[in-house]
């Protein structure tokens, strides 16, 4: 595209930079939106009269006293307790991408250096297992958790999050050592290493690319889930996902919705920031499954 | 690799996906053999001064016991398939019979709870799909003619739909479509209806569903369009500037014959991914008119006095059966490329 040939005409640029911004706007102002609002009342954000109150602030300024507050996300963190579930949080998401990245990296180190036909096997018994609905199996879950009296603590869920990111895991990590070569852990063997001192001086060097990818998956599963963590914790132990959601409360009683505007901030600030940080992995992981089904 | 060198490099992993993945399948189908037990009645004479009355009664005691014994609840064998909230064999036989057209028939098959979930998710699936694979096709190309340094925070912009959970996306797109919201008010001065409320409606609520999902999925389809991009050979494309050849002709005729392979890819992940939808569900508050098979099983479990696992684990083998079906062309396609690669 760098040839003079191909330059772009002055319509074209310009079409294209109106689009983008269009597509840009459509995609980032719902967030900006939600964290404007975020420092208003209620009366504010979800105004009857006029949505130019979110914007202006007019029912906050009278009930606070000036036109922004954080009296949301104060309130939200002690006694809505969103500081309980943030730490629940973290601890499942390092637990999860610690373990799912130490298991994946051995299982796919060997998937990708056997010769044999079962490697095949169980690449796509990966594949179909990735593609089971997260639902189906909390509810194959549930009974047998209940029945062993683990249902509703942190290290089921952590267990439950880690087998279910397995299949991925194996398919990034499977083709990512797909692409070092296989003379340099050969070379080892023949100096007279195990498989093991191989794996743990030649290839754990080399293999930092692919596993920073692969374990920035596993912690966007294990920090955006829902389906797992509403069902499998009880109350007391909600990640911040569930948490949020019983915020808006049920038709018993009604929550605070205020909370759940400023807890949703305060759950997508520190991703935004890790993946503005990491985004060129993200994207050559995304391509690798692309490549790699 | 030796086979028991293999074994224990992958005996972790594999152990996991089994207990964890391949039994919870297992044990949701023994759950749908089974139904809940029935309560356990019992007649008790009751005496007062105006003469005596035998009631029925729930026999806590035994039914308790009852549970303790079977907590599975009964065999039912397939029974739990065939009822109302599944496939309904029953109900459709009397609908077939009784109803005089196609149109009250279909009417009929579409108000029983699985057929209805079952129309919403693949009417989801299917009308997300499309504009997802064009909308990323378009704006990978855009992104891809802009200048070098303007790309990165770009390429941030586009994909934060993606990023965050589909909960919190859906919420935070509920709350500007509020009739009470920016989107809302602005709808409703665009249509000059003051009661116009995207939630009135079933089929507006369909509606935002699916803009919600194209907003969602668009991200995903744009990011892999866009590395595909950079893999389209230069040559071609200078031959045809060469031979005069418009941009359009160029985009028509040497890139998009080139992205085919990666559109299917595209195609058949979206599908998967959205045939489990359910938390735009729960965000946009829509249970009441838009019911996805996932929203079904979520709702067997969710009350907690009493989980419905018959019901919830027959549904499941279901959803496993229709996701299997889209499954296969993705199972052909790797099994055609390790083909190739050996």
């Amino acid at each position: 595209m760098e040839s003079k040939i191909n330059r772009y005409s002055k319509q074209l640029i310009l079409i294209n930079s109106f689009f983008i911004l269009t597509w840009l706007i459509v995609s980032v102002f719902p967030f900006i939106w939600t964290f404007w609002g975020s420092f208003k009342v209620k009366a504010d954000f979800f105004s009857r009269a006029d949505w130019m109150f979110a914007v202006t602030g007019v029912n906050t300024l009278i009930e606070t006293g000036d036109t922004s507050t954080v009296k949301a996300y104060v309130e939200s963190w002690t006694e809505g307790e969103f500081w309980k579930a943030t730490m629940n949080t973290i601890i499942i998401t390092v637990s999860v991408v610690t373990i799912s990245l130490f298991l994946g990296t051995l299982g796919a180190y060997a998937l990708s250096r056997s010769t044999y036909k079962y490697t095949f096997w169980i690449l796509i018994a990966a594949l179909i297992f990735r593609a089971m609905p997260h639902i189906t199996l909390v509810s194959g879950y549930l009974f047998p958790f209940f029945q062993l009296n683990v249902w509703g603590i942190l290290p089921t869920t952590i267990i439950v999050l880690v087998a279910i990111n397995q299949p991925f895991t194996l398919w990034l990590l499977y083709s990512f050592f797909k692409t070092v070569p296989k003379e340099l852990d050969e070379s080892a063997l023949i100096d007279g290493c195990t498989y093991f001192q191989a794996f743990r001086f030649v290839i754990m060097p080399v293999m930092w690319p692919g596993v920073v990818t692969a374990g920035l998956f596993s912690m966007m599963l294990a920090y955006n889930d829902f389906t797992v963590t509403s069902l499998l914790l009880n109350q007391q132990n909600y990640t911040m996902v569930p948490k949020i959601n019983a915020y808006l409360g049920t038709i018993e009683h009604s929550g605070n919705y205020m909370w759940a505007v400023s807890s949703v901030v305060s759950a997508t600030a520190p991703l935004f920031m890790i993946i503005m940080f990491f985004q060129r992995q993200l994207i050559s992981g995304l391509t690798a499954g692309a490549v790699k089904g | 690799m030796p086979h028991r060198t293999f074994f224990w490099f992958f005996f972790p992993s594999g152990l996991a996906m089994l207990l964890f993945i391949g039994l919870p399948i297992i044990s949701s189908f023994f759950q749908s053999l089974h139904i809940e037990p029935e309560q356990i009645l019992m007649e008790v004479e009751k005496c007062d001064p105006f003469g005596c009355k035998t009631e029925t009664k729930v026999d806590i005691e035994a039914t308790t016991k009852l549970q303790e014994e079977q907590p599975l609840g009964r065999f039912n064998g397939l029974g739990t398939y065939g009822d109302r909230n599944h496939l309904a064999f029953d109900e459709i036989k009397e609908a077939w019979t009784n109803s005089s057209s196609i149109a009250e028939f279909t009417d009929i098959l579409l108000n029983l709870p699985f057929y209805k979930a079952l129309l919403f998710t693949l009417t989801f699936c299917f009308a997300v799909t499309p504009p997802v694979v064009v909308l990323g096709f378009i704006v990978a190309l855009s992104v891809n003619t802009i200048t070098k340094s303007l790309k990165g925070p770009t390429i941030f912009g586009v994909i934060l739909p993606m990023i965050v959970t589909p909960l919190i996306g859906s919420l935070v797109l509920f709350w500007m479509i509020d009739a009470k919201g920016i989107l809302g008010s602005f709808i409703q001065f665009l249509f000059d209806d003051p009661n116009l409320s995207l939630k009135s409606s079933s089929q507006l609520t369909w509606i935002t569903l699916i803009i919600y999902g194209i907003w969602h999925n668009t991200p995903f389809a744009f990011v892999v369009f866009y590395a595909a991009l950079q893999t389209v050979p230069q040559d071609p494309i200078e031959a045809a500037i060469i031979d005069g050849a418009s941009r359009y002709e160029r985009v028509r005729h040497i890139v998009i014959p080139h992205l085919y392979p990666v559109a299917t890819f595209i195609i058949l992940i979206c599908l998967m991914d959205n045939f489990r939808v359910l938390e735009p569900i729960i965000g946009f508050a829509a249970e009441g008119v838009a019911q996805s098979l996932s929203w079904m099983i979520y709702n067997d479990l969710r009350s907690e006095n009493k989980m419905l696992f018959g019901s919830a684990g027959a549904t499941s083998m279901l959803t496993i059966i229709g996701v299997a079906i889209l499954l296969t062309p993705v199972l052909i396609r790797t099994w055609r490329e390790f083909r190739t690669e050996r």
